[in-house]
């Protein structure tokens, strides 16, 4: 029973094992400024944590056979412990688990505590059960004002998000069910949500960030590859969260232009 | 490596707290059996439940408070103005809430004096089997009854409150302050009538003529709880006319 | 009534009571105060237990019919018949609520904390024996409304076991959202009341009711786990109980405690100025604490059973305490870790994050020291220690995806993923649920009086060890290639795609681990009934326990209580006539 389990043990220990190094299913594609390190600081906890797997599990599986039971084995061992490794192993542990954290603070704080630069093109999104909706300032750099009840979901675009014609701000806004920034330049996003909570999720780029009712929640990231690039939704919010997607697409700063001003002047 | 001895030494650390030198172990005749156990071990035991039930009770005010405070501070997104404002109205509190404080803490004084009279009764309990001893003192007025009575009183003073601040417009939905407050008070309510059961329970274990040590431990707990309600009702009072 | 252990029909010995035993601790006589009223611990420990299997059945119906769902969206299920969407998600939420609450919150603490607190302590019960079966009654019937749930108009709601508002609080947001959800909260508030109660007869009779002799640094590891798990549970279910409150009101009283201004298929709902944040907060104040309660007693069993099994004491005791004291005081500060990306405070995040690494340490102290503890033993391997064994592997696999997730830069491709779904149920879901049979089939002969059959134990157990690796493992690369949870099929966003033959593959795994589950039932069962007959302590252990009567006589001790001299993990002692020695033996080991 001993060698049995030993056996299964290490064998699911390194089947296991062996699909997350060979990276059969993995991270998709990294397509945004901060996913290389956000990627390599995975890749160091991955094979941090994956020799204590390891080390563990071969441990467990082998003391599990060589210790078991037999005629000849010796007595026990009247142990009660030891405190010294007690504390080197605290010790050790603890300063794995922290130091980890600590060398992917500064990715957190380059993300998450400094704002938008400026110049950054503005996006704001906006969730709704099932559909998210992308509007753009316009000229003006401006958003204009949505109200409540302007809101007629059934109509789409401008209407889906109350937007207020008569405000002079609004008249340049572009609202569109399909998001598409530049590349190698910020994106700040406003994350605005109508209805339940949302989570835009954009797998390539390695951002996420949920969308909350009564709040708007300011985040950025950089796209430095071109091309299409799905959009879901991570936040349960309802019947049709499994089909709540979008696409975003990353174009040369030039076919951005074009495309904009393509879209403004159908609001003509 | 420790070695095993044949010899019988006892070791006798401390077990449960209280074990006092002279007393006998609790449990010596057979068995841990609460009844034939000593009055103040049973009373100790009722009221270390009685304080751990607080503490559980204590932790849904304190969740109450934390969401009541974070309120407070909290904006909210206007998408007309697109920015974020504060919508906090404070809600004048009915000056008979002053009047249902009062009523409540002199019933925490009866039922104080029902707990020592309790007390007295059962410490006197051995010797109220002698015959031609009488150990009934002035025992007119039943400070219990007294005490279910003032409660009774608290919780119609504060459904008059409740029905004066609906019609100033201060319903439970009109504002986020005016539903805490009949969050607030409503929930200590409830524990309230809790309180007034355990009264009632323990009223009629006095007319059913349980023993002066059963009454004793009945009306040591509810009177300790009862004064917990009061000093929760004078914290949330506090909490709603001062923090806001 | 005939006692002792040879009757088969009477699952309670009881035995002639002597003359200073009072009415109080008699053995009731009559069904309804014996069975289904009654006030032995014994017996509300079994009642709460069978409450859990019921929930256990129910629970894993319910991931079978998402497994199907997920790999054939739109089969035509017999009786049931088609699954939508929505459906998908009252299978999910009632799931994660049935196992969260009523099996894992339920069996390890109310059945078998109450079972064998008091006898491993030396008391001849629970502090309040009435309170403990209010408790009970008040659980069961939690369980009968959350059932409930599933008949009322509109059906069970959709919006997860974490009951998210606004997606909880506004009844137009789905189907299910109306009564359904709000039998939803009242099950789960009666369930707080229950735990509540239950939480103050363990704590009272862990400080109140030890026998002589028995410190708390001679508890075995179990009373301790119990003890540290009601403290958590006296704590956080108030929480929960408030956040109920509050959304209950927010859905019918028109109160806005978490709802903002929120418009619904361009209707406006009638609420202002709430913070959804504010359930956050709340739920996993509560939320963290809750899966070290359903985590803490299996850790406290393993450390029993491998030291029973290893016949050597358990590596570092007091180390083994600190640990568990450690993790339930830090278990109340990192409950932000569900919420890195829900738009709170990045600082707080931080903060959070560094809180949540340090809860790794004690859980790691642990299993060095189950692992010390395996070394340089004599192991012996019948069914305890088997699934003993399995749960430290679980445990190590479930806590090794911790670090990923607890640091905020990499929890934002990981959370919300099967990544999460994949961590939770192996060290929450798997572990204990591990723990539970462990405890099972170690258990067994002292409250049945029989041994469970070994044959089926190991066939359920490497079934079931094989078969949940199989389940949850593949579930990490699922969430690592970005696949979301909750979602009801992976049909509508082409990168999942290639994440279905995988899903297949996991689909299948449970398929048979379910299936397998039966066997353990089978085995329960029968062997009640015809299972080998037991003697008093057949895998020589030392605690108390053992040193009685099989089962256990109504007072647990037959008039005599124990006096210990011992602490709990005295195996293997050099001089021993055994190499054992009962904590209750005079022949005092040493002071070590």
């Amino acid at each position: 029973m001993g060698l049995v389990l030993l056996v299964v043990i290490w064998l699911i220990t390194f089947v296991s094992t062996y699909f997350f190094i060979a990276k059969t299913w993995w991270l998709p594609t990294a397509a945004s400024a901060a996913a290389a390190g956000i990627d390599h600081h995975f890749t160091t906890t991955f094979i941090l944590m994956g020799i204590v797997f390891v080390a563990a599990q071969v441990l467990l599986g082998y003391f599990a056979w060589k210790y078991r039971e037999r005629p000849s084995s010796p007595p026990a061992r009247y142990v009660h412990g030891n405190n010294m490794m007690e504390i080197v192993w605290t010790v050790l542990t603890a300063i794995l688990f922290i130091g980890l954290n600590l060398m992917s603070s500064s990715i957190w704080a380059s993300e998450r505590f400094r704002p938008a630069e400026a110049g950054a093109t503005q996006v704001e999104v906006t969730g709704m059960q099932f559909q998210w909706y992308f509007r753009y300032p316009g000229r003006d750099g401006r958003f204009g004002a949505t109200k409540p009840e302007l809101i007629d979901a059934s109509a789409g675009g401008e209407a889906a998000l109350g937007l207020d014609t008569t405000d002079p701000a609004s008249k340049d806004d572009v609202v569109t069910g399909t998001m598409v920034v530049p590349v190698n330049r910020e994106v700040e996003l406003i994350l605005r949500a109508q209805d339940v909570i949302h989570s835009f999720f954009i797998p390539n780029m390695r951002f996420k960030q949920d969308a909350v009712p009564g709040l708007a929640i300011h985040m950025h990231f950089t796209p430095i590859t071109i091309g299409e690039f799905e959009v879901t939704c991570a936040e349960l919010c309802g019947l049709g969260h499994y089909k709540m997607h979008g696409m975003l697409r990353v174009v040369s700063q030039e076919d951005f232009d074009k495309w904009l001003a393509a879209r403004e002047a159908e609001k003509q | 490596m420790a070695s095993y001895t044949h010899t019988a030494t006892i070791e006798d650390p401390a077990t449960s707290t209280g074990t006092t030198g002279g007393s006998p172990p609790a449990w010596v005749d057979g068995g841990d059996d609460f009844h034939s156990q000593p009055l103040d071990a049973r009373l100790r035991r009722a009221r270390l439940g009685l304080f751990v039930g607080v503490v559980g009770i204590v932790m849904i005010f304190v969740s109450f408070t934390s969401a009541y405070v974070v309120r407070q501070g909290l904006p909210t997104f206007d998408s007309r103005t697109n920015s974020l404002v504060h919508d906090w109205i404070p809600v004048r509190l009915p000056k008979l809430l002053l009047m249902n404080t009062f009523v409540l803490l002199v019933s925490s004084i009866t039922i104080e004096l029902a707990r020592r009279r309790a007390a007295r009764n059962a410490a006197l309990a051995q010797v109220a089997s002698i015959p031609g001893v009488s150990i009934r003192g002035d025992e007119k007025i039943s400070w219990l009854a007294l005490t279910v009575t003032l409660g009774l009183l608290f919780l119609a003073g504060q459904a008059m409150a409740w029905r004066e601040l609906a019609a100033t417009g201060f319903y439970i939905s009109a504002t986020p302050s005016s539903s805490f407050v009949f969050l607030l008070t409503g929930m200590h309510g409830v524990h309230l009538v809790g309180g007034l059961i355990a009264l009632l329970v323990a009223g009629v274990a006095s007319l059913l003529h349980r023993s002066a040590q059963s009454q004793l431990i009945l009306m040591d707990i509810t009177g300790w709880y009862w004064h917990f309600m009061a000093v929760l009702w004078v914290y949330i009072l506090v909490l709603l006319e001062f923090v806001r | 009534m005939a006692g002792g252990t040879g009757g088969g029909e009477t699952i309670m010995a009881t035995r002639e009571f002597t003359a200073h035993e009072t009415h109080a601790h008699a053995a009731p006589q009559g069904f309804i105060r014996k069975w289904i009223f009654s006030l032995d611990h014994k017996v509300i420990g079994l009642q709460y237990y069978f409450l859990a299997l019921t929930a256990v059945f129910v629970g894993m119906f319910l991931s079978l019919l998402m497994r199907i769902h997920l790999i054939w969206p739109n089969i035509t299920l017999p009786l049931l018949g088609d699954i939508k969407p929505e459906t998908y998600l009252t299978l999910v939420t009632m799931h994660g609520t049935i196992m969260v609450f009523f099996v894992l919150t339920t069996a390890p603490q109310g059945g078998f904390g109450n079972y064998f607190l008091p006898i491993q302590i030396g008391a001849a019960d629970m502090a309040f024996p009435v309170l403990n079966m209010l408790s009970f009654w008040v659980t069961a019937l939690a369980f009968v409304v959350m059932l409930g749930a599933f008949f009322v108009t509109g059906g069970a709601p959709l919006h997860g076991w974490t009951g998210y508002p606004p997606l909880s609080a506004v009844q137009s947001a789905g189907p299910g959202e109306g009564a359904g959800a709000d039998l939803w909260i009242i099950s789960i508030a009666l369930f707080c009341i229950g735990a509540l109660m239950s939480a103050l007869n363990f704590i009272t009779t862990t400080l109140d009711m030890r026998t002589k002799g028995m410190s708390m640094m001679r508890m075995p590891l179990t009373c301790w786990a119990w003890f540290i798990t009601a403290i958590l549970g006296l704590l956080a279910f108030g929480v929960l109980f408030s956040a109920g409150i509050l959304l209950l009101l927010d859905r019918n009283a028109g109160t806005s405690f978490y709802v903002p201004l929120t418009v619904f298929s361009g209707q406006i709902v009638a609420h202002k100025g709430g913070s959804p944040l504010l359930w956050q907060h709340l739920f996993w104040f509560f939320g963290h604490p809750e899966v070290y309660i359903a985590i803490l007693p299996a850790m406290g069993l393993c450390s029993q059973l491998v030291s029973v099994f290893s016949r050597k004491p358990i590596f570092g005791y007091k180390a083994m305490v600190y640990a568990m004291l450690s993790i339930g005081l830090l278990g109340f500060m990192v409950w932000g870790h569900h919420m890195f990306m829900s738009g709170m405070s990045p600082y707080s995040a931080f903060a959070f994050s560094i809180m949540t690494m340090a809860i790794g340490v004690p859980s790691a102290i642990k299993t060095f020291n189950w692992l010390g503890t395996l070394w340089g033993g004599r192991i012996r391997f019948h069914s305890p220690m088997l699934f003993a064994i399995g749960f430290v592997s679980l445990f190590v696999s479930g806590g090794i995806s911790g670090p990923f997730l607890a640091q905020p830069t990499l929890d934002i491709p990981l959370h919300d993923t099967a990544f999460v779904t994949g961590h939770f149920h192996l060290i929450m879901g798997v572990a204990s649920i591990f723990g539970i049979f462990a405890a099972t089939y170690y258990w067994f002969p002292k409250m049945f009086g029989r041994m469970m059959n070994e044959s089926l134990a190991r066939w359920h157990f490497w079934l079931t060890f094989v078969g949940t690796y199989c389940i949850f493992m593949p579930m990490h690369y699922a969430g690592m290639a970005g696949q979301p949870r909750r979602y009801s099929q992976f049909t509508e966003l082409h990168y999942l795609e290639k994440l279905i033959p995988l899903n297949t593959f996991i689909t299948f795994a449970a398929f048979v681990t379910i299936s397998a589950q039966l066997i353990f039932l089978v085995n329960l069962f029968w062997s009640m009934k015809a299972g080998k007959k037991a003697s008093d302590n057949p895998w020589e252990a030392t605690t108390l326990e053992w040193t009685t009567a099989t089962p256990p006589p109504h007072d647990n001790f037959g008039g005599h209580p124990p006096t210990v001299y011992n602490g709990p993990y005295e195996y293997g002692v050099p001089g021993a006539p055994q190499d054992f020695v009962m904590q209750t033996d005079p022949r005092t080991v040493a002071a070590h």
